[in-house]
């Protein structure tokens, strides 16, 4: 696990932060440090424990142990209503009673603001993210993106030092969700506030943030930015679960420096670099991102330095920029997927047809695997 | 039998006989037992018996009722300790129903909703025994307080208000349980979370997110538990004696002992009108239509 | 506050005692009633006098008339369990066809018709009573002087009392069973027709089996506020007094302890019913159910 690079005093620091639930741990002793003005999320598969974390930045969920601390101060005994954080819910949790101003103004309300300044403060905060002129209108008038924007600007209105989201995507449809995503960023870069986001949804967690960490069981499996999970995973449930991967479990049968040779139990033979320390004989799982193989109709066209392949065609993916192509490896009949280049120069594939494939195996990696389908 | 639109091939003839047959027992319903009793009872209180058989129109049983101050006093009386009634149940079923609803969990919460139901399925003539028992000058509660020694010698609690409005506020409580609980567990949590995030305090978050919420069912509740105090006869009549000056025991009075009709029709009529009255007001001031509440009860 | 919100240790403690001292309101005059019904005295008043079942099987012979041979406390609870299951029949048959007509078909006054059925609701018992009262007495003195008949059943008598109780219970059955039918999904009925039912086939094997736990439900519901009924039957009873009445009658002259031990059967039986019930149906059903009372 990486520590994120230190350019200033953290906004949010966790140290060894732990929560079980009846014997059963939700959060594993958990350490790390959330840059002031980043954009930071916890990716996880549901039951990973992420919530409760968020939970207990927040303060509704007390920790049984560790610490934590937000803009320098620790959160020890801290009320969640005392602390500088607000919070993004998942169904957001607008005020139905109340209109959209009314929403907004809530907690200037509390604080003691004055009715006038407080609605200008609303109004001022309505026109900022795009809803200018919306302060009477009732919540149920709004859409799902503009409802968004309301609780976030519910929260940032208060200033916080961090603003903590729960999947507030979760519950938008998928072309609106891709949508939020992007104004979400741009959201965030304008206010420059911290925020903490968790989500399940790894493309979420690639796009939005300067700082993604994976968790899973109550632990964090990597911490980085999405370019090194995607392209430098740490373990292999970050390779399964970030991007699409072709997942190959084996043997190890030699090792050529960093560079290891792979058996599956049908026999192909596949290399990969080795992450970690790995000793012939041991069970291994390999990944490799399907844009990192290439395809090549006529042999003597792929790389000479790799091994090459033969597949036949099982399927055409067509999702324009996404397509790719599922392939059966010829002796033992393994699928595996390839992107087809960009260029459109494989448009004309059929399904059936036979072709050679190819994959540099500095960018294919492996990992010792402790499950899989042959031990 | 059914109706999905033209999809079904049910003759028209078919469908109109079909209404008819399920029209006449809902109409037989409400004409003969109960706008017809009524219309009957109105005209029962509108007339004045001048010889045997003779009658002629009148409003001398209003009059009546405005002239005799025991009458109007008691009538007063009973709108008066309805609504503290109505208003002690409220203050008592709210925190239960938060417990139940956002306290409570999983089992607990249901278990503990199931106990508070119990008690209303029996009969509240065995309830108002059970309060006999306890309260009268010879029952368990001023022998308890002798063998305590807070008082010396058995104190009567029978027939005070304040025994009426127990009897009547444990009879209510149910009818206010359950709209409280339905209205709250409808309120999501997030929304609580929320406003505490967002620095709400717990009377703040009272006022402004818990109470309009509920605000239907608060409403269902007290029209309700209202209602039923004001026509109830059987707690007041036993626990309160006769300090109870119930205005539904001035109209037994008329109707059974008596055998003044149009007197006692003309009270009915007064009750009506009251707690129809009170029914409007609360539902005016919540903003709500009355098909709404009673289905929501 | 809420569970996930810290609450202090006071507001703790305050809830258990609060939910505590509620139980003990809710159930202590239960209890009380209960315990009373085994005092070996000839009032139902402390002190404890030693344990006795003489108040359920005493005779006229051991000096205490225990209710199993209490023959007039014994006939109410007949006169009772006769009007209940009449009410109920009655309340059932006509709510169900009110449900029916409410959800599925559209006619001129349908407004008009939902608002009146609820109204037996917010009228008061003692004044659906005396309305019933003397309106059938009406009818029974034009039918005498205009035809010379004497119909009897219009006196005041247990057939009155019956259709007082009918009068409101009825409204009770139709919403219980409306909402039932209202949640059905009519492409059932759809894919029944589709696949060759004829129209009284799809009443029969899918409508009302869905609604049975309705019908089910309304008709214990109907039945135990038959049974309970104080305040309209009050109003229309005649010579046969039901249970209840009986009972009111004995409590002014002075309660006996066959009176407890009554009542004691009267909560068992609620019990043992309420507790079918809300086994039967999830909590939601069951509320409602109770909130119907």
């Amino acid at each position: 696990m990486s520590a994120a690079p230190s350019v200033s005093t953290p906004d949010l620091s966790v140290q060894d932060l732990r929560k079980e639930f009846a014997g059963h741990v939700a959060v594993h002793n958990l350490s790390f440090a959330v840059q002031r003005g980043s954009f930071f999320s916890i990716l996880g598969p549901s039951g990973c424990g992420k919530t409760t974390l968020l939970r207990m930045i927040a303060g509704f969920i007390e920790p049984d142990s560790g610490e934590i601390v937000i803009g320098g101060r620790s959160m020890r005994a801290v009320a969640p209503n005392r602390r500088p954080v607000n919070m993004v819910f998942q169904q957001l949790a607008l005020f139905p009673m109340m209109s959209v101003g009314e929403n907004v103004a809530f907690g200037l309300a509390r604080r003691g603001v004055g009715k006038l300044e407080r609605t200008r403060r609303a109004d001022a905060m309505l026109e900022r993210v795009g809803l200018a002129g919306a302060g009477l209108k009732r919540v149920d008038q709004l859409s799902g993106g503009q409802r968004q924007r309301v609780a976030i600007a519910r929260s940032l209105v208060l200033e916080p030092t961090l603003l903590l989201l729960d999947e507030p995507l979760g519950a938008l449809d998928l072309k609106l969700r891709e949508h939020m995503k992007i104004e979400l960023k741009q959201l965030q870069a304008s206010f420059g506030t911290t925020f903490v986001y968790i989500t399940h949804d790894q493309s979420e967690a690639l796009v939005l943030s300067d700082h993604v960490a994976v968790m899973n069981h109550g632990r964090f499996e990597q911490l980085g930015t999405p370019q090194q999970l995607y392209y430098e995973p740490a373990t292999a449930f970050v390779a399964g679960f970030v991007g699409a991967n072709n997942r190959i479990f084996g043997q190890l049968k030699s090792s050529d420096g960093d560079i290891a040779e792979i058996e599956t139990s049908d026999g192909w033979t596949v290399r990969a670099k080795k992450s970690g320390p790995i000793a012939a004989g041991d069970h291994v799982e390999a990944f490799v991102r399907p844009e990192a193989a290439i395809l090549e109709r006529d042999a003597s066209q792929l790389p000479a330095n790799q091994a090459h392949y033969v597949g036949s065609v099982q399927s055409l993916l067509f999702d324009g920029a996404n397509s790719a192509v599922l392939l059966h490896e010829d002796l033992t009949h393994f699928e595996f997927r390839v992107a087809l280049p960009q260029t459109g120069r494989f448009a004309d594939l059929k399904v059936g047809e036979r072709i050679y494939f190819s994959f540099d195996p500095r960018r294919a990696i492996c990992f010792p695997s402790h499950g899989g389908p042959h031990g | 039998m059914v109706d999905i639109g033209d999809a079904t091939p049910v003759r028209a003839w078919q469908r109109r006989l079909i209404l008819i047959l399920l029209l006449a027992p809902a109409l037989l319903w409400l004409f003969a037992l109960i706008v017809l009793p009524h219309v009957q009872l109105a005209l029962l209180s509108l007339r004045e018996r001048v010889a045997p058989h003779v009658y002629q129109p009148s409003l001398a049983q209003f009059h009546t009722f405005f002239a005799e101050p025991l009458y109007w006093q008691v009538f007063v009386r009973t709108a008066l300790l309805s609504i503290v009634a109505t208003a002690l149940t409220l203050l008592v079923a709210f925190p239960i129903a938060w417990v139940i609803t956002k306290v409570a969990r999983g089992r607990a919460s249901a278990l503990l909703f199931v106990v508070c139901l119990i008690p209303f399925w029996v009969s509240e003539t065995v309830r108002a025994l059970g309060w006999l028992i306890l309260l009268r000058e010879s029952g368990v509660l001023p022998a308890l307080l002798v063998k305590l020694g807070l008082t010396a010698v058995p104190v009567e609690l029978l027939y005070h208000d304040a025994t009426i409005l127990t009897g009547l506020v444990y009879t209510s409580l149910l009818f206010m349980v359950v709209p409280l609980v339905s209205s709250l567990e409808s309120l999501d949590n997030s929304l609580i979370e929320a406003a505490y995030d967002l620095g709400a305090s717990g009377f703040a978050t009272l006022k402004n997110i818990v109470i309009p919420h509920a605000a239907p069912g608060i409403t269902a509740g007290c029209i309700v538990v209202f209602m039923l105090t004001l026509g109830n006869y059987l707690t007041p009549n036993l626990l309160g004696g006769k300090n109870s000056q119930w205005f539904t025991e001035l109209i037994y009075t008329q109707f059974i002992v008596r055998f003044n009709w149009e007197q006692g029709a003309a009270f009915g009529f007064l009750l009506l009108g009251l707690s129809t009255a009170i029914v409007a007001v609360g539902l005016r001031l919540s903003g709500q239509r009355f098909v709404d509440v009673m289905r929501r009860s | 506050m809420i569970a996930s919100l810290p609450r202090p240790a006071w507001l703790r403690t305050a809830t258990v005692l609060y939910v505590a001292a509620f139980l003990v309101f809710l159930f202590l005059p239960l209890v009380i009633v209960g315990v009373f019904a085994f005092n070996d005295a000839n009032y139902p008043a402390p002190p404890w006098r030693g344990f006795t079942l003489d108040w359920f099987t005493g005779s006229a012979a051991t000096g205490r008339v225990g209710l199993f041979h209490d023959t007039e406390l014994l006939g109410s609870i007949w006169t009772s369990l006769i009007v209940a299951v009449w009410v109920t029949i009655l309340s059932v048959t006509v709510g169900t066809a009110n449900a029916f007509l409410m959800e599925r078909y559209r006619f001129p006054g349908k407004q008009v018709l939902s608002v009146l059925m609820l109204t037996p609701l917010v009228i008061p018992g003692v004044i659906l009573g005396i309305s019933i009262l003397s309106f059938s007495s009406r009818v029974a003195e034009l039918a005498d002087d205009l035809f010379g008949l004497d119909l009897d059943f219009l006196r005041p008598g247990l057939p009155l009392v019956v259709l007082g109780q009918f009068s409101y219970i009825a409204t009770i059955a139709t919403l219980m069973i409306s909402a039932r039918l209202k949640r059905f999904d009519s492409t059932l009925e759809e894919a029944a027709l589709n696949l060759g039912a004829s129209h009284a086939a799809v009443l029969g094997t899918i409508t009302l089996p869905y609604l049975r736990p309705a019908l089910i439900g309304s008709a214990a519901i109907s039945f135990l506020m038959s049974f309970e009924n104080f305040n309209t039957t009050l109003m229309l009873v005649g010579s046969d007094a039901p249970l209840t009445v009986m009972m009111y009658g004995r409590m002014r002259e002075g309660a006996s302890p066959v009176l407890n031990a009554v009542s004691l059967f009267l909560m068992l039986a609620s019990a043992a019913l309420a507790l079918t019930m809300m086994r039967g149906g999830p909590r939601t059903e069951a509320a409602k159910s109770a909130a119907a009372q």
